[in-house]
């Protein structure tokens, strides 16, 4: 056994035990601890992990209480029944908000939760239905076969079995295909063009945090039956989004910390403070205040990553197996058929002509090179290539479809994967993982049968043609180390290696053998040989003219967003041109 | 609804959209130059109606403690930092910003609070007062970590919200106070009554704007946190320092919240919580306006102060909900025109 896992051991057995030792009062708050720990839970993956802010998680709350609420006591329905109607109805609203707020920038999504977390706290004190501010009390405890689910001491197994399963059910979810692409969110653009649909992906974990929290308000309902507008304000929503920073935003243990050391903080300080200072101020509210702040400013990552330092694990949660069945491959083109066709492609950032009019082909089966020096629009062609940039005018063409009008996910989609010059990967993530980002639209599961733990048998086969990848790229050794931790070389092949496990027919790397030494370039040289006589095509941007010349087939050459050159490298190489682009007007 | 009460209420709402604006301009000052979304700006509000109330009352203000406290734990940070650093540069006017000018401040405020000095000199008493806070707040909270991301500076700017409010209450009291008006002058305009006070607030109002246009326009200092506004390292490299930038915008955003709060406390009770919705009310401006323009983010403050006027003649109750529910059609609006993939930089 691990530290890690005795750890997590010792603090089953004494939370399993509590009801035996606890006294009523520290039952009471434990159960507290529990409820936020949901809302916390949501809050980890919604904020620390996908990076986004809601200060609407207590009003999510409030909709799952006010739900089970009012179905069991007006309309006299089995809370068993409330429990559903209170999540459908917290999944509709956090949809349609979702929806509105989650394609803005972040600070959108914090304003436009603020406001909607105030006004659900007005609505829920002014709606006759709903009690006004008195709120809606004689909720019924929890029948359960017969009998009931009523004290504390009942409802502390209840609420925790909860929070255990929401728990497990969130590292389920992270080490899975989804759970990758929602660790992939913030770099945005990489993750589009890996397939990763970021706009619905990110609407599906608000969703998923809203759930959380409408079980709590379920669980909160029932246990203290009474619901009134209070605990569902912006205020608790503000207090939630400390318990994650506290605890440790990309941490899933540190939402039962944080929820932990804030509760326990918080009831603390109002017991000693005003035996301190005698008066009845908030002087709860200073301190804490002052505490956060303190926090945010010497150890911003929280309380979770330093435990984590104290208890390391043994080994990472994304283990590729041994074998595995193949993942199906797509169908290589006969070899000297055109592929890709740019045709008098254009762009312009305001008044800078990045491209101007460039047309050239890459044949199946080829390595072409991209050349021309810095600033020549060689990353803008790629960011064309590939749908991250709108073409300005022109066509490109691929296998004869035109994809300058797809999205990136679409064109990926279709056979085309690439790498970027400057690196985009999770450098918390694993390089087995970040590998296993590139093979994302080779699986097909989705949330719900990650965190169910029914997509084993698919994860098993993308986490082995990621490691295949990463051994063929020359990384066999580093497949469990974080990708930050690695020379920025290696880096370079860890993208390369999550490109190929894209399965691509067209493989674009930009500036690939930056930051290699001799041997790594020779070696990576050789792969792109290999892939090459596999009949894959590559479309390359580099600038060791050594490397480019004895590698490819043929040359396009790029200056001032002009083509001024193409053709094998021994005619490109002397071309006047191309010479003077290089080196300055011909003596 | 007649047209009188139409007039009346497009009177109420141009008055407090007017003041909606100024904090509109702030939380956009701010957060143009230092990333920091001002939770607290209310505070600053709350702190300059319930200052300029205590002076009417002929009682010295809590600013006034507050002020000298804070400044003197703002010392002691700078002495700490210089003893690590071995550096004695800059405690000259640290000492003057944090201890003369506050200590004084507290004097002048104990000397004149019992003498009733007229109107103006406690407006600009209750200025002087709160405006040191909003420096005071930057270089205790925000300078340290200047270059978190948004998001943690967001968690900063609500924890000093708690902070403030937390002080407010100890320093004022958990009791609410109404201001008399200024002037009781009236004026007809047509078939309408406008009061001198409405009047008074919207000129007010008008002329800080113009006062900060000209600001941001002609000084160095003005166009030194613009160029910050629209890049940090930029600013930097050309030799802007980006925490003296910092300090003048707070100090700045301070000024204009105190300043509607002082416009507001004829209006309406104000009580030590009270400024986090009226601030709000500034952000709902602020996003009406894309976060980017000044003009627009006014112009969208004077939006929510009318619908907020009409909102709380149909509906009372729910009048905030009403004015919230403002952003959800503006968000929708901004949504489906943004068509790129946003990219989030900060970790």
């Amino acid at each position: 056994m691990t530290p890690a896992r005795i750890a997590v051991a010792v603090w089953l057995a004494l939370l399993a035990a509590g009801p035996l030792y606890l006294p009523e009062f520290y039952i009471t708050l434990v159960n507290y601890i529990g409820l936020y720990s949901l809302v916390t839970l949501g809050l980890v993956l919604l904020t620390g992990i996908a990076g986004l802010t809601s200060f609407g998680q207590a009003a999510f709350v409030g909709v799952g209480a006010y739900a089970t609420a009012v179905a069991s006591v007006q309309f006299e329905l089995s809370p068993w029944i409330g429990l559903p109607i209170g999540l459908a109805i917290t999944a509709a609203v956090a949809l349609i908000l979702g929806w509105l707020t989650l394609r803005l920038s972040g600070h959108y999504l914090a304003l436009g939760t603020i406001a909607w977390g105030i006004s659900l706290g007005y609505l829920f004190g002014n709606v006759e239905g709903l009690g006004g501010y008195n709120g809606i009390s004689n909720i019924p405890p929890l029948p359960l076969f017969g009998a009931k689910i009523q004290t504390a001491r009942e409802f502390y197994y209840l609420i925790w079995g909860a929070v255990l399963l929401a728990l497990l059910s969130l590292v389920n979810l992270l080490n899975s295909r989804p759970g990758r692409a929602i660790r992939a969110l913030r770099n945005a653009s990489m993750a589009e063009s890996f397939g990763i649909d970021t706009a619905r992906l990110k609407v599906v974990v608000f969703v998923y945090a809203a759930l959380l929290a409408g079980l709590a308000g379920w669980l909160h309902a029932h246990y203290l039956r009474f619901v009134n507008p209070g605990p569902f304000g912006v205020g608790y929503s503000i207090e939630y989004l400390f318990m994650v920073v506290v605890g440790g935003a990309a941490h899933v243990w540190g939402a039962v910390i944080g929820a932990g050391l804030i509760t326990g903080l918080k009831t603390w300080l109002q017991d000693i403070l005003p035996k301190l200072f005698g008066s009845s101020g908030q002087f709860e509210v200073i301190v804490f205040g002052v505490l956060i702040i303190l926090l945010l400013q010497h150890a911003g990552g929280g309380i979770m990553p330093r435990l984590a330092r104290l208890f390391p694990p043994k080994r990472a949660a994304a283990i590729a197996p041994d074998s595995a069945v193949d993942l199906p491959r797509r169908a290589t083109p006969a070899r000297g058929e055109t592929i890709l066709e740019v045709e008098h492609a254009y762009k312009a950032f305001g008044g800078l002509v990045a491209v101007n009019d460039v047309s050239f082909a890459v044949k199946a089966g080829e390595i072409m090179g991209l050349i021309g020096p810095n600033g020549a629009g060689k990353s803008t062609m790629f960011n064309l290539i590939t749908g991250m940039l709108p073409l300005g005018g022109g066509e490109v063409r691929f296998r004869g479809e035109r994809i300058d009008r797809l999205r990136s996910r679409a064109i990926v989609r279709r056979g085309i994967a690439r790498t970027f010059q400057h690196v985009q990967l999770r450098p918390t993530m694993t390089v087995l993982e970040n590998a296993a980002v590139g093979a994302t639209l080779r699986g097909f599961k989705g949330v719900v049968p990650a965190t169910l733990r029914l997509d084993r048998r698919e994860e098993g086969t993308v986490l082995f043609e990621a490691a295949r990848q990463l051994r063929r790229a020359g990384l066999g050794e580093h497949l469990y180390e974080a990708a930050g931790s690695l020379a920025l070389g290696q880096q370079r092949l860890v993208e390369i290696a999550r490109a190929l496990a894209a399965d691509p027919v067209l493989l674009l790397l930009d500036e690939p053998a930056a930051g290699l030494r001799y041997q790594e370039k020779q070696a990576l040289a050789a792969l792109l040989r290999s892939l090459r006589d596999e009949g894959m095509s590559i479309l390359l941007v580099e600038h060791d003219m050594d490397f480019v010349m004895d590698l490819v087939d043929r040359l396009v050459v790029m200056d001032f967003g002009e083509r001024i050159a193409e053709g094998v490298p021994e005619s490109v190489q002397a071309d006047p041109r191309v010479i003077e682009a290089y080196l300055g007007a011909a003596a | 609804m007649t047209f009188d009460i139409a007039l009346l209420l497009i009177q109420d709402g141009l008055t407090n959209g007017a003041i909606y604006a100024l904090l509109a301009l702030a939380i956009l000052l701010v957060f143009a130059v230092t990333r920091v979304l001002y939770v607290p700006q209310g505070e600053f509000v709350a702190f300059g109606a319930l200052t300029l109330a205590t002076l009417q009352q002929a009682k010295v203000p809590g600013t006034a403690y507050l002020v000298a406290g804070i400044g003197a734990v703002t010392m002691a940070l700078e002495l700490i930092a210089a003893l690590r650093a071995r550096r004695t540069q800059g405690l000259a006017t640290s000492a003057m910003l944090y201890v003369v000018i506050p200590t004084a401040l507290l004097g002048i405020a104990v000397w004149l609070a019992p003498l009733q000095p007229p109107l103006l000199v406690q407006v600009l008493l209750t200025l002087a007062l709160v405006v040191p806070l909003g420096p005071m707040t930057y270089r205790l909270a925000v300078q340290p970590i200047a270059n978190a991301s948004v998001l943690v500076l967001l968690f900063v700017a609500v924890a000093v919200h708690y902070v403030l409010m937390g002080l407010g209450l100890v320093f004022f009291g958990a009791e609410g106070w109404r201001t008399p008006s200024f002037t009781s002058f009236k004026v007809e305009l047509g078939p309408m009554t406008a009061s001198g006070q409405s009047l008074l607030v919207l000129a007010a109002s008008a002329v800080l704007i113009v006062l900060l246009w000209q600001f941001f326009g002609r000084t160095l200092w003005g166009k030194a946190l613009r160029a910050t506004a629209m890049n940090r390292t930029g600013a930097r490299l050309v030799g802007i320092p980006t925490e003296a930038s910092g300090r003048l915008a707070f100090t700045l955003a301070a000024l204009l919240g105190g300043f509607s709060g002082v416009l507001i406390a004829p209006f309406t009770t104000i009580y030590y919580d009270s400024g986090f919705l009226i601030a709000l009310k500034g952000f709902v401006g602020t996003v009406i306006g894309g976060m980017t323009s000044y003009p627009l983010a006014a112009l969208g403050a004077v939006l929510v102060g009318l619908l907020e006027a009409f909102a709380s003649f149909y509906a009372s109750a729910l009048k905030e909900v009403i004015v919230f529910s403002l952003l959800i059609p503006v968000l929708l609006w901004r949504s489906l025109m943004s068509r790129h993939v946003e990219e989030e930089h900060d970790e």
